[in-house]
C-alpha cells in the first residue's frame, strides 16, 4: 500500500474513530423493570455534601425527578410529601433529584412546599438520561436491591401513590 | 470640599461596580437551553426563563460574561456552552478542521504537482493535431488529381 492511501485509510479511520466516539460518549440510556437502577453520586441540593442512590440500599426507595419550572411537579409535591409523611422512615423514602434546574430556584421550591424528603441535584441531566427520562416529572420506585420495580413517566397524586406504590412497602403489605 | 468630592465620588463607584459588562443577548446566542437542546436565544420553555432571568441578574450585577458563563457550567454542567471548551477532548473540535484543511491542501498541492508534471502545464499549441502524415499526403494528393478540381 501506497503512502498515499495509508494517509487516506488513516484519515477515514480517524473521522470513523471521532463519529463512534461521539455516538458512544452519548451512551445508552433507560433502566428497565427489574434492572439495578443507575446510583451516581450527586451533589445535595441543599448543599454541604452529596448523595448516591447506592446510599438507600436496604430501603425502599421513590426516586422523583422534578425541576422547579415544570407546572406538573409543582402540583405532586404535596403528595409526595404527605406519602413521605406516611410511609418514611426506616424502610422507604422518597428521594427528589432536581434536574436541569438553577440550584436557588429547586431550594425556594424545597422551602415553597415544605419538602423534607433527602434532595440531590442532578443540574447536567446526566442521571436523568441514565434513567431514560424523557421529561419531568418521572417517578421510580427501586427496591431494597437497588432494582427498577414501577416506574410512571408523569405525575403521581395521592390517590395513584396509595393504589400503585403502597402496596409494595412493606409497612402496608403485610 | 472633601465632603463634596465625597459626596460625589460615592454614588459613581457603586454605579460602576454594577456596570453591565455585557448583555443577555450577548449571552444567549452562546449558551444553551439543556433542555431544548437549542441556543438560548432560540428557546422559549419555561427553564430557558429561568435561565434568562438567572443570566440577566448576573448582567446587572456586573458580571463579566465569563463569570456568567461559569456560573451557567456551575449549575447545568458542560453542555450548557454552545461552542466547546478548548481544553481535553473538546479540543478535538476546533484541532479536526485545521487539520483537516491542512491535510486537503496538501493533497490538492501534491494532486496540482502531479498534473502539471504530467504536463497539463504545457502550451495549448504543443497539443495541437499533427499535420497528415507523409503516406496520408500522398494518399490524398492522389485523390485530389484523380478528381481533376
Amino acid at each position: 500500500m501506497s503512502i498515499r492511501s495509508s494517509i487516506a485509510v488513516l484519515a477515514v479511520l480517524a473521522a470513523v474513530g471521532l463519529l463512534t466516539y461521539g455516538l458512544l460518549s452519548k451512551g445508552s440510556s433507560g433502566v428497565s423493570l427489574g434492572e439495578v437502577a443507575p446510583a451516581p453520586t450527586m451533589p445535595d441540593l441543599g448543599g454541604g455534601g452529596e448523595g448516591s442512590l447506592a446510599a438507600y440500599r436496604g430501603r425502599w426507595v421513590l426516586v422523583n425527578f422534578w425541576a422547579s419550572w415544570c407546572v406538573p411537579c409543582r402540583q405532586e409535591a404535596p403528595a409526595l410529601e404527605r406519602f413521605q409523611h406516611q410511609h418514611g422512615g426506616r424502610d422507604f423514602t422518597v428521594l427528589g433529584i432536581d434536574t436541569r434546574d438553577l440550584s436557588g430556584d429547586g431550594k425556594d421550591f424545597v422551602e415553597k412546599y415544605g419538602l423534607r424528603y433527602p434532595q440531590l441535584r442532578d443540574g447536567n441531566g446526566d442521571t436523568a438520561h441514565d434513567f431514560g427520562t424523557t421529561g419531568v416529572p418521572e417517578n421510580f420506585l427501586i427496591d431494597p436491591q437497588g432494582k427498577l420495580r414501577w416506574l410512571l413517566r408523569g405525575p403521581v397524586d395521592g390517590q395513584y401513590l396509595r393504589e400503585a406504590v403502597a402496596p409494595y412497602l412493606p409497612d402496608t403489605r403485610s | 470640599m472633601l465632603a463634596v468630592a465625597l459626596l460625589v465620588a460615592v454614588p459613581l463607584g457603586g454605579a460602576s461596580a454594577a456596570t453591565p459588562q455585557t448583555s443577555l443577548t450577548e449571552i444567549e446566542s452562546e449558551v444553551m437551553c439543556p433542555v431544548c437542546g437549542t441556543l438560548l436565544e432560540l428557546a422559549e420553555s419555561p427553564q430557558a426563563q429561568r435561565e434568562k432571568v438567572f443570566v440577566e441578574r448576573l448582567v446587572r450585577a456586573g458580571k463579566s460574561k465569563g463569570e456568567i458563563k461559569d456560573a451557567l457550567v456551575a449549575e447545568y454542567g458542560d453542555a450548557v456552552l454552545a461552542l466547546p471548551q478548548g481544553s481535553g477532548f473538546s479540543l478535538s473540535a476546533y484541532l479536526v478542521p485545521i487539520v483537516a484543511f491542512v491535510i486537503a491542501v496538501i493533497a490538492l498541492a501534491c494532486g496540482v504537482a502531479k498534473w502539471r508534471r504530467a504536463g497539463g502545464d504545457a502550451d495549448p499549441d504543443d497539443s495541437a493535431p499533427a499535420g497528415p502524415s507523409a503516406e496520408d499526403s500522398e494518399r490524398l494528393d492522389a485523390d485530389l488529381a484523380r478528381y481533376d478540381l
